[in-house]
């Protein structure tokens, strides 16, 4: 389907797509068994420019919108999904600073970030604040031109990897939701340390531990917006960064979508090719189908992003609802088309699967998302009464 | 300036040139064939394909020059530390047969230092002459004094033809020699004969990506040069005791000169890789798994006395070195039997193989394309099919 | 120091299929490229620049669409392009392409380095960058797979040979051919792509490289296709099928004549 990209995304997707299929494809098995962070593609992604795209040109970036970042997220994804999550988790550390930080804060880190120098990540969740983020415990108490930084931040992606973490923490605990206070903090600060790396189901390739915060000390310098803003920063933020998920999930579906594709073509049974059988073509419809309409909806939620619309957690929640259970759906057929095939290891398929179901769960579960959006659409129609 | 002309009265509109085309310049127009001079290189593909001569190509004038002087087949003979290598023993197997079409001499060309005996024994390989040129400078190979010396041996005695291996130095060698002595060089011949009465050697190789034979002359241009790859031609029997005529030369000084310098020569351990010489080559690619399963083929490779070749994916994921490398940015190689393990078959790989004698593929996937091209194909696990393999061969070769 | 790259636009391989009826290649829908082995070439010369300053000009003779390839190579790193393209050129050989490219580094002038890859893909000859030494009679080291030291007056290389490698000590300016070896080429750059766009690219003409008429395209090639034709095309033998043990005794049985 064409989307009418302009001149400067055709160029973004099209190099984003070499990358994957040339540089990324090739060793995504071996990362997933490693679990290690894949640093010498963040290099290749760098030095393509590809970190700066939503980045104003005043701040080393190319001046594109949150659709390049996604057309970037989904054509990574196509060829491993957590590879992709390096890219686009920078990006999710970026945004706290590209929204509400301050012309010298986006002049100090911005272009470092944009130039793919130094990984960002965005430090929210914390073991008994997911869901429910306004229950973290995480505490910043100012101290002269300082504020001092306590508690544990758990399941941050690029965390350990990344250089600049942008970190939600308490700064007036009575103030519930309004006590709540953003910072920029580098890694190496004192009293930042980093806990173990998890183990996980999926994704695995991407770097997920503790951040775990000790008397740090972190420069008032680094209080993103004014005290008590922290809790709006993190909503806009997601707000904006969800469509990034979303593609990321179009994108995995995709990905094992070609793969089974172009197995079923050249798989023989009963003496043809598997899609000669119309069980198969009907999957087949229904995934490519599938992976359109979530792909319609990022994109065209990306635009409304893009276009400055105020009011956009609603349909930034649907287009992360709506792309990560098509991906989760869609993999599974990618599977189940394959049979025993598509089971195996030496086959890209089940990974997309395994990595697929992430998206249904982190930057909000799909959950919390039908709330968002559920309670959007009452309030909308109240108002219209 | 040269052209190419359609004559329409000749045409009959059979499509023949249209197919033969590699550049789609001609379609068809009112059963007549067009050519899109936009898109023509000029390749000459369809004068070749034409069975009616109705295309013509023109070059421009250039009356044809007397090439009466020159006689006899050239074989440059390529020694490293003064042992003579096999590639030059097939062409003077082959350079054999060109100069008894002809009814010339076969001569060798031999450079280096100390030879005197070397040169004496090319004889015994059907040279009925050979020049030597010892020389200090011509001890190893440098492209300089190398490229002088050979340049001024072909004006002073005039070769019609002149042969020399698609070796590193033969290719960087002749190359030069050609543009010095003003004489047309095909690479990479697979085949060679004589067109007696225009006396004209026929060059033939493999073009756009192999997957087209052309067959090219030099009809104006004296020596005919061609280079050829190992293991294509015969080696030329040894007959012992045969005399030769060596013809020993000198040059000043500055024929030996040579701007660079070489500092070292450097032979690196598991080099033994020189696939293009091997008779056995024992392939993997990505389904091997790792450095252990190349492990395997390594066994395998030993007890059959071959070398390890390896599939483009296998040595970007670094499980053995560049060095191995088979296919379209690797090497190119025609050995006796090729073991394809684990290797799909893609087209950048299969242009590096597919001329091997016999092809053994070893595969899990009954669809990979490397069974289209395989003498024997085996569908299984390499895992357990190459182990087993190489304890096969052990037993019955009593290793 | 200047450096120039020359480089070839190719049929994309892995694109060409064959068609089965008619055993020809079908070059419908096949995408050009840069030479592959180019890619090698203009990666070092990009590092080179990296490394010792000055600029990178890529060279390509060839019909006008060749220009893509010189904004491609713009894209890695190159700072111009030129594009020797003429009617004149059509059906040049080695002797002649080499003759043009060295008429177009004349016109150039004041090089240090001139990188080749080690060969084309369509054509797999290996004789255009020796050819283009010879004519401009500069040194040259085929086959480099690394370049060790360079200044302004030399440069210390390695030549891979069958057995290993040579160290070679050369006076600049000089010409290499490279091999993969060598590096691994980076991924153009958005910025460099855009640059790319709207770089300006040289057009020269036969005339504009002052050359001989005479010694241009086919009239100054030695050589003639005289018959294109289609090889048979290998096919596929015998599947062996059984236990792995089974498969390895019947292998061992056919291959008997063939090991010794």
């Amino acid at each position: 389907m064409d989307y009418f990209l302009n001149e400067q995304q055709v160029m973004v997707r099209d190099l984003a797509r070499r990358i994957a299929r040339e540089k990324i494809a090739p060793v995504a098995a071996q990362y997933d068994e490693s679990e290690e962070f894949a640093w010498p593609i963040m290099k290749v992604l760098a030095e393509s420019d590809l970190f700066g795209i939503y980045i104003p040109e005043q701040y080393g970036g190319l001046g594109g919108g949150i659709l390049d970042m996604c057309v970037v997220t989904e054509e990574l994804s196509r060829a491993c999904g957590a590879i992709a999550l390096g890219y686009a988790s920078s990006a999710l550390g970026a945004l706290p600073i590209l929204l509400t930080g301050s012309e010298e804060q986006k002049k100090k880190y911005l272009p470092e970030i944009a130039g793919g120098r130094k990984l960002a990540a965005f430090c929210l969740t914390e073991a008994g604040a997911g869901s429910d983020a306004t229950a973290i415990q995480t505490t910043a108490r100012k101290e002269g031109d300082k504020y001092i930084l306590n508690g544990t931040k758990q399941w941050i992606t690029n965390a350990g990897e990344a250089e600049i973490y942008t970190v939600i923490a308490m700064t007036d605990r009575k103030k519930g939701v309004r006590g709540a206070s953003a910072f920029i903090v580098e890694k190496g600060t004192k009293g930042m340390e980093f806990g173990k790396k998890e183990k996980k189901m999926g994704i695995r390739a991407s770097a997920t531990r503790e951040v775990i915060f000790t008397d740090c000390e972190v420069p008032a310098a680094n209080l993103l917006s004014r005290e008590g803003m922290g809790f709006i920063a993190a909503l806009k933020t997601l707000d904006t960064s969800r469509p990034g998920v979303a593609a990321q999930a179009v994108g995995m579906a995709q990905g094992a979508f070609d793969h089974a594709l172009e197995y079923a073509r050249t798989r023989v049974q009963f003496g043809q090719p598997v899609t000669g059988f119309q069980a198969v073509q009907h999957m087949i419809a229904d995934m490519g189908t599938q992976i359109e309409a979530a792909r319609a909806l990022t994109y065209a939620v990306a635009r409304m992003v893009d276009s400055g619309a105020k009011s956009i957690s609603r349909e930034s929640a649907m287009s992360k609802l709506f792309a990560s259970d098509m991906a989760m759906k869609v993999t599974t057929d990618a599977v189940q088309l394959m049979g025993g095939y598509g089971y195996m290891r030496d086959y890209p398929v089940e990974k997309f699967m395994r990595d697929a179901k992430i998206t249904q769960i982190y930057e909000g579960t799909n959950q919390i998302q039908r709330n968002v959006i559920a309670a959007n659409l009452i309030k909308e129609s109240l108002q219209k009464d | 300036m040269a052209s190419i002309k359609v004559h329409l009265e000749k045409c009959t509109g059979c499509t023949l040139c249209v197919k033969a085309c590699p550049f789609g310049a001609i379609h068809m127009s009112e059963k007549k064939a067009v050519i899109d001079m936009a898109l023509c290189t000029l390749c000459g593909s369809c004068v070749a394909a034409c069975r009616f001569s109705a295309i013509e190509m023109e070059k421009a004038g250039g009356a044809k020059k007397d090439l009466s002087a020159y006689k006899d087949v050239w074989v440059f003979c390529e020694q490293k530390k003064g042992v003579v290598q096999s590639i030059s023993y097939e062409l003077l197997g082959e350079g054999r047969k060109l100069a008894d079409k002809l009814g010339v001499k076969l001569a060798a060309v031999l450079l280096g230092e100390g030879l005197d005996a070397v040169a004496e024994s090319l004889g015994e390989r059907g040279a009925d002459k050979v020049y030597y040129v010892g020389h200090p400078s011509l001890k190893a190979y440098q492209d300089e004094p190398y490229s002088e010396v050979l340049s001024r041996l072909v004006e002073e005695y005039k070769p019609e033809v002149l042969l020399c291996g698609a070796t590193t130095i033969g290719r960087s060698l002749i190359s030069r020699v050609a543009i010095k002595a003003d004489a047309g060089l095909t690479a990479d011949c697979t085949a060679l004969d004589i067109d007696a009465k225009e006396r004209l050697l026929l060059q033939t190789r493999p073009a756009f990506g192999g997957n087209i034979m052309a067959t090219i002359t030099a009809p104006n241009h004296r020596p005919q040069m061609a280079t050829v790859r190992h293991k294509v031609m015969r080696e030329a029997p040894v007959e012992k005791g045969r005399k030769t005529e060596v013809i020993k030369k000198d040059y000043p000084a500055e024929a030996y000169a040579s701007r660079t310098k070489l500092l070292e020569m450097v032979e690196e351990l598991g080099a033994t890789v020189n696939l293009s010489e091997a008779d056995i080559i024992v392939a993997g690619g990505r389904g091997m798994g790792g450095k252990e399963g190349f492990a395997l083929l390594e066994d395998l490779a030993k007890v059959l006395g071959g070398a390890v070749g390896a599939s483009r994916s296998a040595v970007d994921a670094d499980w053995i070195s560049y060095a191995h490398q088979v296919g379209q940015t690797g090497k190119t190689v025609v050995p006796k039997i090729y073991f394809a393990c684990g290797i799909s078959g893609q087209i950048q790989h299969l242009i590096g193989m597919q001329s091997s004698k016999i092809i053994v593929a070893v595969n899990k996937d009954p669809e990979a394309p490397i069974f289209k091209v395989a003498t024997y194909g085996i569908v299984g696990d390499v895992n357990e099919v190459v182990p087993a393999i190489t304890r096969e061969f052990k037993r019955v070769l009593n290793k | 120091m200047n450096i120039i790259v020359c480089i070839k636009q190719v049929p994309n391989t892995t694109d060409v299929k064959i068609d089965p009826a008619t055993n020809t290649l079908v070059r419908d829908g096949v995408e050009s490229v840069i030479n592959p082995f180019d890619a090698y070439a203009i990666e070092e010369a990009v590092r080179l620049k990296e490394k010792v300053g000055g600029k990178v000009t890529a060279v390509t003779m060839g019909p006008p669409q060749a220009e893509k390839a010189l904004r491609d190579a713009i894209a890695l790193g190159c700072d111009e392009g030129v594009l020797v393209s003429d009617r004149k050129f059509a059906g040049s050989d080695t002797w002649a392409t080499s003759y043009t490219l060295s008429a177009a580094i004349e016109k150039i002038g004041d090089y240090g380095v001139i990188v080749c890859g080690k060969q084309a893909s369509d054509g797999d000859t290996a004789q255009v960058g020796p050819g283009i030494s010879a004519h401009l009679d500069i040194p040259q080291v085929t086959y480099v797979r690394k370049i060790r030291e360079i200044n302004e007056k030399t440069a210390v290389v390695e030549r891979m040979t069958e057995e290993g490698f040579d160290v070679v000590e050369t006076p600049l300016p000089c010409l290499f051919t490279v091999v993969k070896e060598i590096n691994t080429p980076r991924m153009p750059s958005i910025k460099g792509m855009m640059r790319a766009k709207s770089a300006k690219i040289s057009k020269w003409t036969a005339a504009d490289i002052d050359a001989d008429p005479a010694a241009l395209g086919l009239d100054g090639s030695p050589t003639r296709v005289v018959k294109i034709f289609t090889p048979e095309p290998r096919k596929g033998g015998e599947m062996i099928s059984g236990s792995a043990g089974d498969v390895a005794k019947e292998l061992a049985e056919l291959l008997k004549g063939e090991v010794v």
